[in-house]
């Protein structure tokens, strides 16, 4: 590991690290023995807390949580894949004003909350909660992703288009035949990674009422007949949640790996495992590809 | 637009209510980022273990769970709070693990060499650091530090849920009070326009000023 800020540090040195790294184990380990303290004193452990879990209607009801919170996953993210793609057709246009619209689409979606768009369509259109869940998380991830999708055509190099025009392709050539596979091939880790932020979101259901997973969660947690297991409850949720998202980003970065290294992507940068930016004109300074080839601006 | 002018005092607070939100986790995010960062790129080894937990836990919970666990979780440890600080610390802790992956790849832009060259010339740690290093990494952290603060300030969205008061839960009372439900959306989103629009503007001076085109 070379960095800049020491060198390989010399057998001194590494003993130094040594003691330092013992100490912050002891300092590491005294917190997380508080912790654990801090969950047998206040009794988080007892039988009565965990029996819940043996039932199996309770089994059922977070089985039907996580089933309904991956259905939501499901449809927004096939709708905002197709958003995506219409948004960034539209604003890669050769048509100002559809350039234009699409522009204004994106730029507004990206600013404004996802919470505020379920919260719109849930409380001033009055629809079911999944409906407005899926439309909130598409309106979002799928200007997001138009984003992903135009700064993956702009980081083609110049020299494929230039040179499937001179073929005599037409618009719509180019941009199937040549540039979208390219792109969507450099781009898959960026998007992997958006819908590993649609799957984070898919949570925010539970402010709506849609019994996901998160809300079969808090139905257990206030049940009196159990004393109230909040603290088992959020032990069995979250490794459940943070287990699925991270098998997404660890994809993703297996694919962003894997993409660096074909062929079929030389002529275009292959883009990091996170998601969009959020900074409006983020992506801009891709808009001149000649010399400037620093790759897509996911920091 | 009467929705507006007959409730500026409500819309007031809720915005207030989202600024100090921001602003607080905001800084909040930035220490312990910086700090987790450090620990990131340290020669130490538990502590960069310490540091990747850390980052590879909160990059991948969901932040309402995050909420869901601090704001109805604590208090079971007789950790009891004003919501306000409570919404602060999840957030805090949320941005900032997205905030160190930020700080340690702008410190791995640095070229080795740079720090080879500093110490050639005798600069001591803190020197090549504080000389060197960080000056250098700031330049390029500029536009994704930006981009992070924005996230953290829509995100504060959802404290509104959990009794805290901000922009977003505004439009409970005036649901209530029987205005128009379409109007009450479009000044909340204007609002939150206001606050995205003006930490880019922020952060596109800072890019501007201090900003180097690699």
């Amino acid at each position: 590991m070379t960095t800049a800020l020491y060198d390989i540090p010399g057998p001194q040195a590494r003993r130094r690290h040594l003691l330092y790294g013992l100490l912050a184990t002891v300092v590491i380990l005294g917190i997380v023995a508080w912790a654990l303290y801090l969950l047998f004193d206040t009794g988080q452990f007892t039988a009565a807390k965990w029996d819940p879990f043996a039932y199996e209607g309770i089994q059922e009801l977070l089985l039907h949580g996580l089933g309904n919170t991956l259905k939501a996953f499901a449809y927004a993210a096939v709708l905002s894949l197709l958003l995506g793609g219409v948004l960034a057709c539209g604003r890669l246009s050769e048509h100002a004003a559809l350039r234009w619209a699409a522009t204004v689409v994106v730029e507004f979606f990206r600013a404004m909350p996802v919470l505020v768009m379920i919260f719109f369509v849930f409380v001033a259109l009055k629809v079911q909660p999944l409906p407005a869940l899926v439309t909130g998380l598409t309106l979002y991830n799928g200007s997001v992703l138009a984003e992903v999708f135009r700064t993956g055509v702009n980081a083609v190099d110049r020299g494929q288009r230039e040179a499937a025009y001179s073929l005599g392709m037409g618009k719509t050539q180019v941009m199937t035949h040549v540039l979208v596979p390219q792109a969507v091939r450099a781009m898959l880790p960026a998007i992997i990674s958006q819908l590993v932020v649609a799957l984070k979101d898919t949570s925010l259901g539970f402010l709506i009422t849609y019994e996901e997973f998160l809300h079969a969660g808090k139905l257990i947690a206030s049940n009196l007949d159990y004393d109230l297991p909040f603290i088992p409850v959020v032990m069995v949720i979250s490794p459940v949640y943070i287990g699925m998202c991270m098998l997404l980003s660890w994809f993703a970065t297996w694919v962003a790996k894997r993409q660096r290294h074909s062929l079929k992507t030389r002529k275009v940068e292959v883009a990091a495992a996170e998601p969009g930016p959020l900074l409006p004109g983020a992506g801009q300074q891709l808009q001149e590809p000649p010399s400037h080839r620093s790759g897509p601006k996911t920091s | 637009m009467d929705v507006l002018i007959d409730n500026l005092s409500l819309y007031g607070e809720g915005l207030l209510g989202t600024i100090e939100l921001t602003v607080y986790a905001s800084l909040l995010a930035l220490v312990l980022g910086f700090v987790m960062a450090s620990f990131r790129v340290a020669p130490v080894g538990s502590l960069r273990v310490f540091g990747t937990v850390w980052v590879t836990v909160l990059r991948n919970t969901p932040l309402t769970l995050l909420f869901f666990a601090v704001m109805l979780g604590l208090p079971r440890f007789g950790i009891v709070l004003p919501f306000q600080l409570f919404a602060v610390l999840a957030l805090g802790c949320y941005t900032s693990a997205f905030i160190c992956e930020v700080l340690r790849s702008g410190i791995n832009t640095v070229p080795t060499g740079q720090g080879e060259a500093a110490r050639s010339l005798g600069m001591t740690f803190a020197q090549t650091l504080g000389d060197v290093v960080l000056p250098q990494a700031f330049r390029s952290v500029i536009p994704p530090v930006g981009s992070t603060l924005i996230a953290l300030a829509k995100n504060s969205a959802i404290a509104g849920s959990f009794s805290v008061t901000e922009l977003l839960g505004t439009y409970k009372p005036l649901n209530e009070m029987g205005y128009s439900i379409i109007w009450s959306f479009v000044w909340i989103a204007v609002g939150y326009l206001l606050v995205t629009l003006s930490i880019s503007a922020v952060f596109n001076v800072l890019e501007k000023r201090w900003g180097i085109a690699r």
